[in-house]
């Protein structure tokens, strides 16, 4: 029981403060199976704005979150397609246009010939669409996060699992997520500052 | 490299080419080019020069001279006394290639391997460049000044005597009458271990008189050579290669070809062209020429050694061959013959009277060498020679074993040695001085019939080295007469008046001074006295020893030439070394394999020689090449192979019989750049009887052989312009190595040494392939030049990552050096693996003397570069920029030869436009001979081969 | 539902001992955090000692010219580009089990993904080395690998040459893995900063794990970021091989012109890059005890894929020999005739044995679950596959068309030393890997311990 929650539960009235510069609710469940149960039910209670932290990817969490697919794949393929492009410029500008020469009695460009760099720029181009796209969309790199003040965050990537009520969300007010977490047999409930 | 050249005081320059040469080996061409400036403005100053020399281009006058532009100077090579006319490309004063002169009688715009390298010669950093006295440094003053006193001391000079190589100067021949005459008891000796002396005893025996064959090969049908190497080795000029070749060549299935017998010990380059060869030891040669005679019915048909022997059949054909072509046959007796089989040989040619016709006779001044040497030897043992001069020549090193020259030289009070190197002899002189190389000093000299030469300078003495005539009138005349003089007043005192300055003009232009060659005579062998000696002769048992010259070294003079030890031989293909030829039954015979070290035994003096089998080599019979193991020699030629010359005796010069042969537990490393020698039964070098050829003239074609393969891609045209092309005939190519030395002289190519040749680096960018067909025991032998094909789809070009070798506009396959990286791709994928990549920095070690032989028409190549032959792209380029100046856009067919069609003896290397339906290399490339190798691979290459033919007697076939 | 079930059945033996959570960030952290065993300090010092070699070879050879190598004409290329194959194929394990096996759902890549990729980069890394300097001025091979004009000149690449092919598609390889293998230490990167005592190393992992929280949110795209990445990378590392086999097979020299390559290749690459992971792995999970989450069923699940990689390599060599007779061409009967028959016989027999022969003792359990049998074999079968690379490259060079060029390759100890100067440095990185970063991936471990419990009711 950290003084952070006592001091909710004793006064109310400065609750309010609280709230304005809250990031949410925390609390820590000890199961994937737990945090599962919490977020559906705590959904129920109409807290739109929910987030979990958690040691590896939980099956299933995001249907329990209502959390849309990730649009990455469309990064991807423009890169992808961006890298093809790009090789055939390279090869056919340079060895058509620029500086033509004959070469082994070849043609200056020819498809046959280009294939294996087209598609490797292609590859190339891709993947860092793929991992630059996926960091971008998840906001890193961010190396301060207010979830990092939770007591016992160090356990969300080891063998615990986080449950954060963000400020955010519908009919949001510290103390009531705070209790609600804790009903949901949420442990280690705190309200962190934003 | 200046410190190491005492720059010896000279003139102020007054004459069209920089004197100050001779103080410019340590720097660039770019200071040479000031000094010359500084030379022309100095022109006023004569009063202080000596006389103008002029010496007159054969193309341009000098006035014409545009700096960058190559000149071309007439001059003359003399090998083993014979002389050879030359033209001299030089760069801005600099000599960098030797060319045949067209007009020479006997080279006809040929030249060999050592004429090619002669050059590499002039630039030697090894070379003398001081006068030395008593192994201290002296100078020209000094030994004038000693010469002055000691031979003036000298009444008739009875203890004098001058020891000279081969005279074939007339200017020499005046001044050594001079000598002679100051100093009449005195002795001149000749001596050359590569000598006439056999022919000339077998002259003797069969006319009673000095002459010398000259033989016409153009003219013979039938030919049988006795041991002699007439092509290559035995030949000191590439007159006969010409005339031989020009017979071989045929046109089409209806042309005719001459027949060649050889029988020799040695798998000769000679033997290679035969059309029949009968291998036996020397030794036994003249018991063949006995039964060739009888054969042929001059000796009464009596007991006959080859009469139950295969080889008579052999025999019949050929007396029966000789006959038919009476008139128009010839028989040619080798150097290492004795007496009597060159004299057999002169009855047999006067029997089927062939005499006058493919074979005249004119006189000549030599006289037996050994004989004389041995006698000097004698006295010099005796202590009755007080002053030796020694002019040019190493006897020291060569002299026969038996005379011990070097042990009795040093009985000689006073020994004045003149040489271009201070060699084995040289270091024993009390007196050495420098003598200059024949590209740096006026002279002249005769070719084989006489004919006569001025040899005219290309550079000022490098290390201010004398002549011989020079020398000469110091010694007896005590004065310091320039060559210049000598030579030109020489020849003014024959052209007396008004047109004897004409005259010297045109001679010093055209390179050949008319009506000079030696009258022919007409000489009636003597049979009787040729029988008796025939009948004299018994063969030797055993094992014999042959010696003969190295395609290299030559009698050693060449020692320090790294382009020539580097030059594979032709047959062994061997480089740095000679090693003892076997052929494989005796070396089986002696348990014996390559590089093992045997120590040959005979005459009470033994040698140690490593072993190499050559197929085709006669059994019981070992070849060695003279001219290795130098002691005395610059750092090239240093600890190069071994010295033979310690079993070759003034009784045996030439053949040892009853040799015997130990094995020792050693190996010795052997360097070669071709380590198979069966073409394994692809069809590179495509061979037929001129028979099959009549029969079937497309069989150089195999009937399933596409020309048109499928590509991919559309092929790329090439018939705008001039699309260059080679086609060589394999017909013609003897195998010789001047090509590669052209090639090598014209295109800076660097010399790697036997350790890189041994890991297979060697830079050659035309190389002989020589393939051995038949019996090991007794094989055919083919060789094939293979430079770059200059394919149109080029393996090499597609795998270049960088482009760095592409193809130009008139289908060459051009190297972009800066742009090379190095990957030694092009290279794996060249299926003719021409390619060639400088593995390390192969110029490190080049002084700055040598850099004045590059070309500076060609890029010296940076270690990780790959080079390859560009048909000499640099020729092209000059004729094209040339015909532009001249206002042609079109090229005259011939107007552009490449390095190794220039020089090729045999004229087998044609190149031009094939785009031009008129042009040689078009016609050549339309006969049914002509064919590409790999052609399946359709990398489509522009160099093609003309297919071989042999002409087999039918009898024999 | 299907992994579920392969979950089930492979299960048992992919982890043992039914550790908890904590037990593995415990374990696998704890090798990082702890300090290594005095094995650890020796090795790096011998292998740290090799490197050096290599860096003094490499020295000598820029300074003084490939002719210090044995490389001579015919053979153009040696040992240099032999390396190059030999490390290039072994960097093709990683991301075969990390790309490959996770679209297949095979769940035993878990606990060696991340160990077979570091490999994998390793690998690259000294394979990189020989194209650059086998050119002897590696400074002029910027113009080779990048689209940048020579000064002097303005040309450009030719992309016609394999070569250009192979500089694309081995920096993708390298720069795609990199990403991969990053991209999967990230969340294990987060654990180790949140275990961190020190504050440099706080520092430094929170900046290498980039601020990563484990949000639900990142997890999303990040799962859905790897299977791309897998996607991905699964062409290119075959892609990879092929091109490579292209610099052979492109060519018009009998035993390179061969349209068996790419896959014959490929499977070689995987073999001998599966080979060298059960090396390595048997040591690591010998000395860092990891045998609860390597278990015998990865090591033997190796093996099998090792055997069946050494079925398609011996096949193979037999349909080369084939083809070489059925197409009738005189060249290519000779150059196979001339492997196995000619000057290099020594070199083509060790190869069969190593490469087909030996590993058919997989077909027996004992010897395929037997710790140093499989040890032994693996090493033999690298030694194998080095020699492949070898007998493709020098045999065909050193006899091909013309006899009067064939030539005999003899390798210098700078060959031997540069050679062994690559193993110095492979075995250095790793070494500095298994110190410094998590060895095997908690995350997905965690991961399949959770997918586990989940059916099998208990909780961890």
């Amino acid at each position: 029981m950290s003084h952070l929650e006592d001091s909710i539960l004793e006064q109310p009235g400065s609750s309010a403060a609280q709230e304005l510069a809250a990031y949410g609710a925390v609390a820590e469940f000890d199961s994937p199976e737990n945090l599962l149960e919490a977020i559906r039910s705590a959904r129920e209670r109409g807290y739109s704005r929910l987030d979990a932290f958690t040691p590896f990817p939980v099956h299933g969490i995001d249907e329990a979150l209502g959390e849309k697919r990730s649009r990455l794949g469309w990064i991807v393929l423009i890169a992808g397609l961006a890298g093809a492009f790009a090789a055939f410029m390279l090869i056919w500008w340079t060895g058509a246009v620029d500086y033509p020469l004959v070469v082994a009695g070849k043609p200056l460009f020819a498809f046959e010939f280009s294939v294996p760099v087209i598609f490797e720029l292609a590859v190339l181009f891709a993947s860092f669409g793929a991992v630059i796209g996926m960091f971008l969309f998840n906001g890193l790199p961010r190396l301060y996060h207010p979830v990092f003040q939770h007591s016992r965050f160090e356990r969300a990537t080891d063998d615990r699992f986080l449950l954060a009520i963000e400020a955010d969300s519908d009919c949001f007010d510290a103390g009531g997520a705070a209790e609600v977490l804790r009903a949901l047999g949420g442990e280690h409930v705190e309200v962190i500052a934003e | 490299m200046s410190e190491r050249n005492p720059c010896n005081p000279v003139s102020l320059p007054g004459d069209e080419f920089p004197e100050g040469a001779s103080v410019l080996d340590a720097t660039s061409r770019r200071t040479l080019l000031k000094l010359m400036g500084a030379s022309l403005g100095l022109a006023g100053l004569t009063a202080c020069s000596r006389p103008v020399e002029n010496i007159l281009p054969a193309a341009k006058g000098v006035e014409d001279q545009i700096p960058g532009n190559p000149l071309f100077y007439a001059t003359a090579m003399s090998l083993g006394g014979v002389a050879t006319g030359l033209l001299v490309e030089a760069h801005d004063g600099r000599p960098t290639k030797i060319e045949g002169n067209p007009d020479h009688p006997f080279s006809r715009g040929a030249a060999s391997a050592f004429h090619q390298a002669s050059v590499l010669g002039l630039y030697d950093p090894d070379r003398s460049r001081e006068v030395m006295h008593e192994g201290q440094p002296s100078a020209w003053d000094e030994f004038a000044a000693f010469a002055k006193g000691h031979f003036s001391a000298m009444a008739a000079g009875e203890r004098l005597r001058f020891l000279s190589q081969t005279v074939n100067s007339p200017s020499l021949e005046a001044v050594r009458a001079q000598a002679l005459n100051r100093f009449p008891q005195a002795k001149w000796i000749e001596y050359e271990p590569i000598s006439e002396d056999e022919a000339l005893a077998g002259a003797e025996l069969a006319f009673g008189r000095a002459v010398r064959p000259i033989y016409h090969f153009d003219k013979a049908d039938a030919i049988l050579s006795l041991d002699s190497d007439f092509l290559a080795l035995d030949s000191q000029t590439v007159g006969y290669t010409k005339d031989f070749a020009a017979r071989r060549r045929v046109a089409s299935e209806k042309d005719t070809m001459n027949r060649l017998y050889i029988v020799e010990s040695q798998f000769s380059v000679t033997g290679a062209m035969a059309d029949h060869r009968l291998r036996m030891r020397s030794g036994d040669v003249p018991e063949f020429v006995a039964d060739l005679a009888r054969e042929l019915g001059l000796l009464p048909a009596g007991l006959n050694v080859l009469n139950n022997d295969p080889r008579r059949r052999w025999l019949a054909a050929l007396a029966r061959d000789l006959k038919k072509n009476a008139g128009r046959s010839l028989v040619v007796a080798g150097p290492r013959q004795p007496a009597a089989v060159h004299a057999a040989a002169h009855w047999i040619n006067q029997a089927l009277g062939n005499a006058g016709k493919t074979v005249t006779y004119v006189e000549t001044p030599r006289r037996p060498q050994i004989a004389a040497l041995k006698e000097l030897a004698a006295e010099m043992a005796a202590g009755r020679v007080e002053t030796l001069v020694i002019l040019g020549g190493n006897p020291a090193y060569d002299a026969p074993a038996d005379l011990e020259f070097s042990r009795f030289v040093k009985k000689v009070a006073v020994t004045i040695h003149l040489g271009v190197e201070r060699n084995e002899t040289g270091v024993l002189a009390k007196w050495h001085l420098p003598e200059a190389h024949y590209l740096e000093c006026w002279g002249d000299a005769r070719a084989l019939d006489g004919t006569a030469s001025i040899q005219q300078p290309l550079i000022q003495p490098l290390y201010g080295g004398r002549t011989a005539v020079e020398t000469l009138a110091l010694i007896s005349g005590h004065k310091d007469q320039r060559a210049y003089d000598i030579v030109r007043n020489c020849w003014l005192a024959q052209w007396p008046g008004a047109h004897g300055e004409k005259t010297w003009r045109k001679c010093l232009h055209d390179g050949v001074i008319p009506l000079t060659a030696s009258p022919r005579v007409e000489a009636a062998p003597d049979a009787k006295r040729i029988a008796a000696a025939l009948a004299a002769r018994r063969t030797a048992t055993g094992i014999e020893v042959n010696f003969y010259p190295s395609a290299s070294t030559w009698d050693g003079r060449f020692a320090n030439n790294g382009w020539l030890q580097e030059a594979p031989d032709p047959m062994t293909k061997l480089t740095w070394d000679n090693a003892a030829l076997l052929s494989p039954a005796t070396a089986r015979q002696f348990g014996v394999a390559n590089g093992e070290v045997i120590s040959i035994a005979a005459g009470g003096r033994e040698i140690e020689m490593p072993v190499w089998i050559q197929p085709g080599h006669a059994d019981q019979s070992i070849s060695l090449a003279l001219g290795y193991g130098r002691t005395a020699c610059g750092h090239v030629g240093h600890g190069a192979g071994h010295d033979t010359y310690a079993l070759r005796t003034s009784a045996a010069p030439h053949v040892v019989a009853g040799a015997s042969v130990t094995r020792t537990d050693r190996t010795y490393k052997l360097a070669t750049t071709q380590e198979h020698h069966s073409m394994e039964g692809r069809p590179l070098v495509r061979e037929a009887s001129l028979d099959t050829y009549r029969k079937q003239p497309a069989f150089a074609h195999k009937p399933d052989e596409k020309t048109n393969l499928f590509q991919l891609f559309p092929r790329f045209s090439y018939d705008q312009g001039n699309q260059w092309g080679m086609a060589i005939d394999l017909n013609a190519c003897i195998g010789c190595n001047a090509c590669v030395l052209a090639c090598q002289a014209e295109n800076n190519i660097p010399i790697v040494g036997k350790e890189q040749v041994m890991r297979g680096r060697e830079m050659h960018w035309i190389r002989l392939d020589r393939y051995y067909g038949g019996p090991e025991e007794d094989p055919r032998a083919v060789t094939q030049p293979v430079a770059c094909q200059q394919c149109e789809n080029a393996p090499c070009e597609s795998v270049c990552p960088v482009a760095a070798t592409n193809h130009s506009p008139e289908g060459l396959n051009d190297m972009a050096y800066n742009r090379c990286v190095g990957t030694r791709y092009c290279a794996n994928n060249c299926p003719y693996k021409v390619r060639r990549f400088n593995f390390l920095d192969y110029h490190k070690d080049v002084q700055e003397v040598e850099k004045m032989a590059f070309n500076p028409d060609v890029t010296v190549r940076m270690r990780g570069v790959m080079e390859k032959c560009t048909y000499c792209v640099q020729r092209i380029q000059e004729k094209k920029i040339q015909a532009q100046a001249e206002g042609r856009r079109a090229l005259r067919d011939g107007k552009i030869l490449t390095a190794c069609q220039q020089t090729c003896p045999a004229d087998a290397i044609v190149f031009g436009n094939i785009n031009d339906p008129q042009s040689r290399v078009t016609q050549l490339k339309k006969q049914n001979r002509d064919y590409t190798i790999l052609t399946e691979l359709n990398t489509r290459p522009r160099t093609s081969y003309l297919a071989k033919l042999r002409n087999p007697n039918p009898e024999l076939a | 539902m299907a992994d579920l079930a392969i979950a089930q059945e492979l299960n048992p033996a992919l982890v043992l001992g039914k550790p908890g959570y904590a037990d593995v960030t415990r374990k696998v952290a704890g090798i990082v955090e702890g300090r290594m065993p005095r094995v650890w300090y020796i090795a790096i010092a011998c292998t740290g000692t090799l490197t050096l070699a290599l860096a003094a070879m490499l020295a000598y050879l820029v300074t003084t010219g490939i002719g210090v190598w044995g490389n001579n004409s015919p053979v153009g290329w040696a040992w240099d580009i032999t390396n190059f194959v030999f490390w290039i194929g072994i960097g093709h394990a990683g991301t075969l089990i990390s790309a490959i096996l996770f679209l297949f759902r095979q769940r035993w890549r878990t606990s060696i993904n991340r160990f077979a990729e570091a490999m994998t980069l390793f690998a690259v890394a000294c394979a990189g080395i020989f194209p650059l300097f086998h050119t002897g001025r590696p400074w002029r091979a910027v113009y080779w690998l990048f689209p940048v004009p020579n000064p002097a000149l303005h040309i450009w690449q030719n992309f016609r040459s394999p070569l250009i092919w192979d500089v694309f598609a081995v920096s993708t390889y390298a720069t795609v893995s990199a990403l991969f293998w990053y991209t999967g230490l990230v969340p294990d990167l987060a654990t180790l900063r949140d275990r961190a005592k020190t504050r440099g190393r706080k520092i430094v992992l929170g900046l290498l794990s980039l601020g990563w929280r484990g949000s639900a949110r990142h997890w999303r795209h990040y799962e859905l970021a790897y299977l791309l990445l897998a996607g991905l990378s699964t062409p290119l590392v075959l892609s990879v091989h092929t091109i490579v086999s292209f610099d052979f097979a492109v060519s018009v020299i009998p035993g390179w012109h061969t349209t068996i390559f790419p896959p014959y290749f490929v499977a070689g690459a995987i073999f001998s890059g599966f080979a060298m992971v059960v090396t390595l792995m048997v040591i690591a999970r010998q000395v860092f005890n990891l045998k609860q989450f390597v278990t015998m069923k990865h090591l033997e699940n190796m093996n099998k894929v090792m055997l069946a990689t050494g079925l398609i390599v011996g096949f193979a060599y037999a349909t080369e020999f084939f083809i070489a007779w059925y197409s009738g061409n005189r060249y290519e009967r000779f150059v196979f005739l001339n492997r196995a028959f000619g000057p290099y016989w020594w070199a083509y027999w060790t190869m069969v044995c190593c490469n087909v022969f030996i590993p058919q003792l997989f077909w027996l359990k004992r010897v395929r679950t037997s710790v140093p049998a499989m040890f032994v074999i693996s090493i033999l079968i690298n030694v194998g596959m080095w020699f492949e690379r070898f007998v493709i490259i020098v045999t065909s060079l050193s006899r091909d068309y013309l006899p009067s060029s064939w030539g005999y390759f003899r390798p210098t100890p700078v060959d031997m030393l540069t050679l062994a100067g690559s193993f110095g440095l492979f075995l250095t990185l790793f070494l500095l890997f298994v110190r410094f970063l998590p060895m095997i991936s908690m995350t997905e471990v965690k991961g399949m311990i959770a997918a586990d419990s989940a059916h099998s009711g208990d909780r961890p």
